[in-house]
This record gives structure tokens, C-alpha cells and sequence, in this order.
């Protein structure tokens, strides 16, 4: 088990034949994922040859899925095109869409974003995100997946260096599936819908979730902590130094005022019986010790 | 990037949304010819992205031309919070009635648009949230379907807004409405917006927060973009496409992906504490790639900044891999030469990490010294940066 993704999970790429596409398909192939095919706008039709595989190319997600019988995709089209590749999928009514992208204009995060729930079928990770891994079974977007194997910890975070970092030092205990949420203003999949997922997976033993500073997403995810979710979870937050007012790379990191400062959700956490650690190794040995490994 | 005022003015105006005459202003002699030209009594408005500036004194009534010039020679220069006053808005008086509020912004929690009305106009709104909630509306915007004419009125109305005008407030808010979709923001907030006592409605002072990301698709935002107000060091990390922010310590920072080298700053201050309150001296990611150039670039912006004692790259390699990036750093101080002159610290770890820790040992550079852990190398950097 695992959340969202495993080995039956059949995978297109949108923007497949595109320089990101190609790269991170062979990437993904070579982790194991089943990916059944490429979605491109006018070049349906092609097979493309990915170190050994070849892979049929259509012109839209619902040509793909007809063909494929495909259940997620990976978006790796560029941000003037991603809101309507995303759409192209909710259309296709795709029950999975990661959406890798950076610096997709926020008014068409929300559009796609509210067009899926409008629908109610697709779950959208990201954007801004390096995807979703399940070590062995299917590893989505950019996560490498060499860092670690398969384990009890389920790892839920908004910046993809930090998830590959403490996926590294949690490596010889391993993960169950790792999210990377993404750190835009709006994502499809948020901390709660893991911690959630977590809580209900029988092979996630606890849980690590990294957030960082903008918004209200770490107190929402204590508070939902507090209500919903028994196994252990450590936390860490990033951003304790960032100064009010300067975006800290991710359009959503961003502390104005006194929202969505480390500390206010550091606090938050605490509050609801999670341990967060000061750094991402610290963070790692509270793991260790709950899980006395 | 926030607007000042008169630039959220002007794109009001763009857009039809009733806006009183103004003009912006460097000099007195140039707010004194704004005044001619606008004529009458005119407001003398400091253009600071900081709220305040009323009550610290940067907003003052003219009543002629002379007066314009010598409360803009005033204004100007002032420091508000310290923001310093390098532009003057000199704006039309207008005979005010009353005064009340409308927002429309990018509601995070709830992964929409929120429209805020109020009727407590001209007042610092988080106060009016905070004590008197009733008086303060919030209606979530459905973003496919947009605003309505009629939604807009059902809004104002709920909002208690007198009936006189709630057809004209209706109308406004429609408009700025199109503001906020057609320029791509995630604010457009109108506070006060007014009625005169010859019964109009008009968008008194405005702030706008535009979205970086839609770039792509404005061309025209360009030229709103102030580069006065930025640090010279963040102006040329720009310029070469570099995730800069300038910050007030010693220890220069370069990692790789936001979240990391968010933490590497934390991690750097902890270490810091215990040699004498060292900081670090600045944000830099250089994303995925990591090319030699990319990695020159950086050292070369972070060895400039005199504030840098001392230098921390940390990296952990995903996509990237970690010969990759030691390759950039021996590459990077050749091409930089004399001009690396600080001790520079390297915590590589990930992808293909033996081979990139063996380069940099191979090149046995001076100033390089290598920490296998994050924790390590930012107390190390932080001891270098105290000396």
C-alpha cells in the first residue's frame, strides 16, 4: 500500500517530447513507473523511443486515456500552456494530475483548480511541485528516486530539496510514498488531504511533514492533526530568518505581517502534539526516536 | 511587485474605474507644475509601499501652487518606516461625504478569489476585521463564472452600503473586478473609496499586488517595476536571472531549491548564536541546473556584497548531480580569480556526492574546505564569518 500512486497506476506525460518531458520520462521509466504515454498537441500519432520503450503520442488526454486506459498524468508543459493542459485532463476526467510546472500565473491555478472541483473526479498535486514517489512502485515528476527505498514513514512537504533531503537521512529506514505538494499561493493537494491519506494507509507507520513559511496551511494541518490523525507525526518549518515582506524564491513563501510566520506555525504544531524539529537532521532524529530506529 | 499608489491609480483609470486627476511627482518645481496643471486645491501624497503615512505626515493639503511646491520639498526625502519619500503623487481634492472600503484579493486558505466590503472606509481594515467583524463582508468569488453585475449588487447591499449610491459602489466593484483579472493581480484594494458631497463615487487611494508569474503576459508591467527602491546587488542577480534577496548578515548563502535554502538560512542563524549573533547575509537559490556559469554567478554577486565574511554553498543533489556542482565551484573560482577572496564552505550531499567531494578535494583550493553534514557546515561557515 502507499497513497495516491503504486505499481498499477498508469502514467501519461503531457509534454513529453519537449526537452523536460523527455529528460524526466527516461528518468521515471528507469524508477519503474508504468508510463503508457505522451500527450503533445499536434503530434498525436508519433511513437517516440525512451531508452527502449516505445511510447505512443496523442494530441489529447481523452485520445490517451481511450487508448491507454491511463489514471495519472504528469504535466511538464511550459506556464503559458499549463492551465489549459491541465483542463484538457479534468476534461478527460483523469482521477490524477501533477502538475510539475513553475511559475504558472496564479489566476490559472485557480481556474483549473476550481474547474476540478467543480467536476469532482481529479486530484491535482502541485503545481511547482516535484511530484509524488512510492519507492519501487510508481515515482511521478522529478523526485530522484535513488535517495531511498520503500519504508513506514510517509513524507508530505512543499519544497522538493527539503523532501530529498530528509528522505536522505531517513534513508535506510525508508518511505512508504513522498508528496511534494508544491509552494505556489494555490495547490490542488494540500498537507491536510496527505495527513489524511496517511492516517488511512496501513503501511504508513508515521508521518514527517515539512512546511515553510507563507499562508495558513501548517495551522490548518495541526488542527486537523489534533482531530483526525493518530500516528506519530514530526514536522519541521522553514523560514525562521526570512525577512516580512520578500518572497523567499516560491510565490507563496512570503510572510506579511504577523500570517504565516515560522513561528506561528511552529507553535501551531507543538500545540497539536507534533515535535518539530530546528533542522531537517534534527527533524530526522526525532523520527528515529519515535520509531526507535 | 505592489504598486505605489499613483501607479494602482493609473491602472484604475485604464480600466474606467472612477479615479479623481493626479500626477506624479520627483521634484518640488515638478509637483508645483502638476498643481497648475490639475488646478485648485490638490493633495500632496508620499509614495511609500508602507501604510502610516498619514499620521508620520506624508500626506498634507495644498492650497495653491506655492503651497504644492513647498509640501512636496517637504515630503519628499522624508523617511516613513523606513521607506525613504522619492516620489509625490499630487492628487485633486475632492469634497468627501464618506468613506468606506473595498478588496478584492487571492484567498490562500480557500484556494479562491475573496471580495472584503466594508463601510468602516479609511481605517486600517485587519482593525476592523479584528473589532468590529460585523462590519466587514467576505464573499468568495467563483472564478470561472467571474463577477455579475448583479452578484456586485448583492454584495453592497449586504455590506449595508447607503442605498444612494449602491448602484455607483456596484458598478466600481465590477470594474475592479476587471482590473484584477485582466492586469493578473492578487490585490486590488480601494480604501477609502468615497463619496464627495456632490454625490460621486470615486476610488481615492488604491493598492494593487501584481502577479510575477504573468509576466509572460503583460509586457506593459515592465515599466512599473521600481528599481530605485532595490538593492543594487539584487538589480544585478536579477538581471543575470538569479533567485537573489539581500539580507542584513555576514554569511553569504548558495543552495539549490527554495525549502533548502530557506532552512540553510535557519540553519546558519542557530549556528550563528553561538558566534556572537552571526547571520546570513543573504537568500540565493540556484535551482535544479547548477551550471558552472550559474555558480560563478552567484559567487561572484555574494563575494561582492562587503558584508560577506564568509560563504556557505549547500547542496544537495536531486536532479542535479553533486560532480556537477563541484565542477561549477572549481570553475567559478578560475573565472572569478583574485576576486574569490573569502573562505568558502561546501556541504555536498546526494546524487553522485563521492565523486563531487573527491573533485573539490582534487582541486585542494585555498578557500574550499568541505563538511559532510548541513548542520556542520553552517557552524563552520558561521565561526569563519565571527572571525
Amino acid at each position: 500500500m502507499s497513497i495516491f500512486v503504486n505499481k498499477q497506476t498508469r502514467v501519461l506525460v503531457q509534454g513529453m517530447t519537449g526537452s523536460e518531458g523527455t529528460k524526466h520520462t527516461k528518468k521515471m521509466l528507469a524508477s519503474g513507473t508504468n508510463i503508457v504515454g505522451g500527450v503533445t498537441p499536434g503530434k498525436g500519432g508519433m511513437i517516440v523511443e525512451m531508452d527502449g520503450h516505445m511510447l505512443p503520442v496523442f494530441n489529447t488526454v481523452k485520445e490517451a486515456v481511450a487508448a491507454t486506459q491511463a489514471d495519472a498524468t504528469v504535466v511538464f508543459v511550459p506556464p503559458k500552456f499549463a492551465k489549459s493542459a491541465v483542463i484538457d485532463a479534468i476534461d478527460a476526467a483523469m482521477p490524477l494530475v501533477v502538475v510539475i510546472t513553475e511559475g504558472i500565473p496564479v489566476h490559472d491555478t485557480a481556474a483549473f483548480f476550481a474547474y476540478a472541483q467543480a467536476k469532482g473526479v481529479t486530484r491535482i498535486i502541485g503545481p511547482n511541485c516535484p511530484g509524488i514517489n512510492t519507492p519501487g512502485q510508481s515515482n511521478i515528476g522529478i523526485i530522484p528516486a535513488d535517495i531511498t527505498g520503500s519504508g513506514p514513514i510517509g513524507l508530505v512537504s512543499k519544497s522538493g530539496t527539503l523532501t530529498y533531503q530528509m528522505a536522505y537521512e531517513l534513508r535506510d529506514i525508508g518511505i512508504s510514498t513522498a508528496v511534494g505538494i508544491g509552494g505556489d499561493p494555490i495547490i490542488g493537494t494540500t498537507h491536510i488531504d496527505c495527513l489524511r491519506a496517511f492516517q488511512d494507509d496501513p503501511d504508513t507507520e508515521a508521518i514527517v511533514m515539512i512546511g515553510e513559511i507563507g499562508g495558513d496551511a501548517e495551522e490548518r494541518a495541526a488542527d486537523f492533526i489534533r482531530e483526525y490523525v493518530s500516528k506519530p507525526v514530526v514536522g519541521y518549518v522553514a523560514g525562521f530568518t526570512a525577512p516580512e515582506g520578500k518572497t523567499m524564491g516560491h510565490a507563496g513563501a512570503i510572510v506579511s505581517g504577523s500570517s504565516g510566520t515560522a513561528q506561528g506555525k511552529k507553535d501551531a504544531l507543538e500545540a497539536a502534539g507534533v515535535r518539530v524539529g530546528q533542522t531537517p537532521s534534527e527533524t530526522a532524529r526525532l523520527m528515529r526516536a519515535i520509531l526507535k530506529r | 511587485m505592489d504598486l505605489f499608489e499613483y501607479q494602482a491609480r493609473d491602472l484604475f483609470e485604464k480600466h474606467g474605474v472612477p479615479v479623481l486627476a493626479g500626477a506624479v511627482a520627483t521634484t518640488a518645481d515638478e509637483a508645483a507644475a502638476a498643481a497648475e496643471r490639475i488646478g485648485g486645491k490638490v493633495v500632496v501624497k508620499a509614495q511609500v509601499k508602507v501604510g502610516g503615512r498619514g499620521k508620520a505626515g506624508g500626506v498634507k493639503l495644498a492650497e495653491s501652487v506655492e503651497d504644492a511646491r513647498e509640501k512636496a520639498g517637504a515630503i519628499l526625502g522624508m523617511d516613513i518606516k523606513g521607506h525613504i519619500v522619492g516620489k509625490v503623487m499630487i492628487a485633486q481634492a475632492a469634497p468627501i461625504d464618506s468613506e468606506f472600503y473595498l478588496a478584492i484579493l487571492l484567498d490562500r486558505s480557500n484556494r479562491t478569489f475573496l471580495i472584503m466590503a466594508s463601510v468602516a472606509g479609511g481605517m486600517d481594515i485587519e482593525a476592523v476585521a479584528h473589532e468590529t467583524p460585523e462590519k466587514l463582508i467576505k464573499v468568495p468569488v467563483n472564478t470561472i463564472e467571474g463577477l455579475s453585475k448583479a452578484q456586485a449588487l448583492k454584495i453592497i447591499q449586504d455590506a449595508a452600503f447607503p442605498a444612494d449610491i449602491e448602484e455607483k459602489v456596484a458598478e466600481v466593484l465590477v470594474l475592479l473586478w476587471g482590473v484584477f483579472v485582466a492586469e493578473d493581480a492578487t490585490l486590488v484594494e480601494v480604501n477609502p473609496l468615497v463619496k464627495t458631497t456632490d454625490g460621486r463615487v470615486i476610488a481615492l487611494d488604491g493598492k494593487v499586488t501584481l502577479d510575477d508569474n504573468a509576466d509572460f503576459r503583460h509586457p506593459d508591467h515592465e515599466a512599473l517595476v521600481d528599481h530605485s527602491a532595490a538593492n543594487a546587488l539584487e538589480e544585478e542577480a536579477k538581471a543575470k536571472n538569479l533567485n537573489y534577496v539581500k539580507l542584513d548578515g555576514e554569511v553569504g548563502v548558495i543552495g539549490n531549491g527554495a525549502g533548502l535554502v530557506m532552512s540553510t538560512l535557519d540553519v546558519v542563524a542557530y549556528a550563528g548564536e553561538k558566534f556572537g549573533g552571526v547571520k546570513p547575509a543573504n537568500f540565493l537559490d540556484i535551482g535544479g541546473g547548477a551550471s558552472a556559469q550559474v555558480m560563478a554567478d552567484g559567487l561572484s554577486i555574494i563575494l561582492s556584497d562587503k558584508d560577506v565574511k564568509s560563504v556557505f554553498v549547500n547542496v544537495f543533489g536531486g536532479i542535479t548531480s553533486c560532480d556537477a556542482v563541484a565542477n561549477g565551484i572549481v570553475q567559478a573560482l578560475s573565472m572569478l580569480g583574485d576576486k574569490a577572496n573569502k573562505p568558502i564552505v561546501v556541504r555536498l550531499d546526494g546524487n553522485n556526492v563521492i565523486e563531487g567531494r573527491r573533485i573539490l578535494t582534487e582541486a585542494a583550493h585555498p578557500l574550499v574546505e568541505q563538511l559532510d553534514t548541513m548542520d556542520g557546515a553552517a557552524a563552520r561557515a558561521a565561526e569563519l564569518a565571527a572571525k
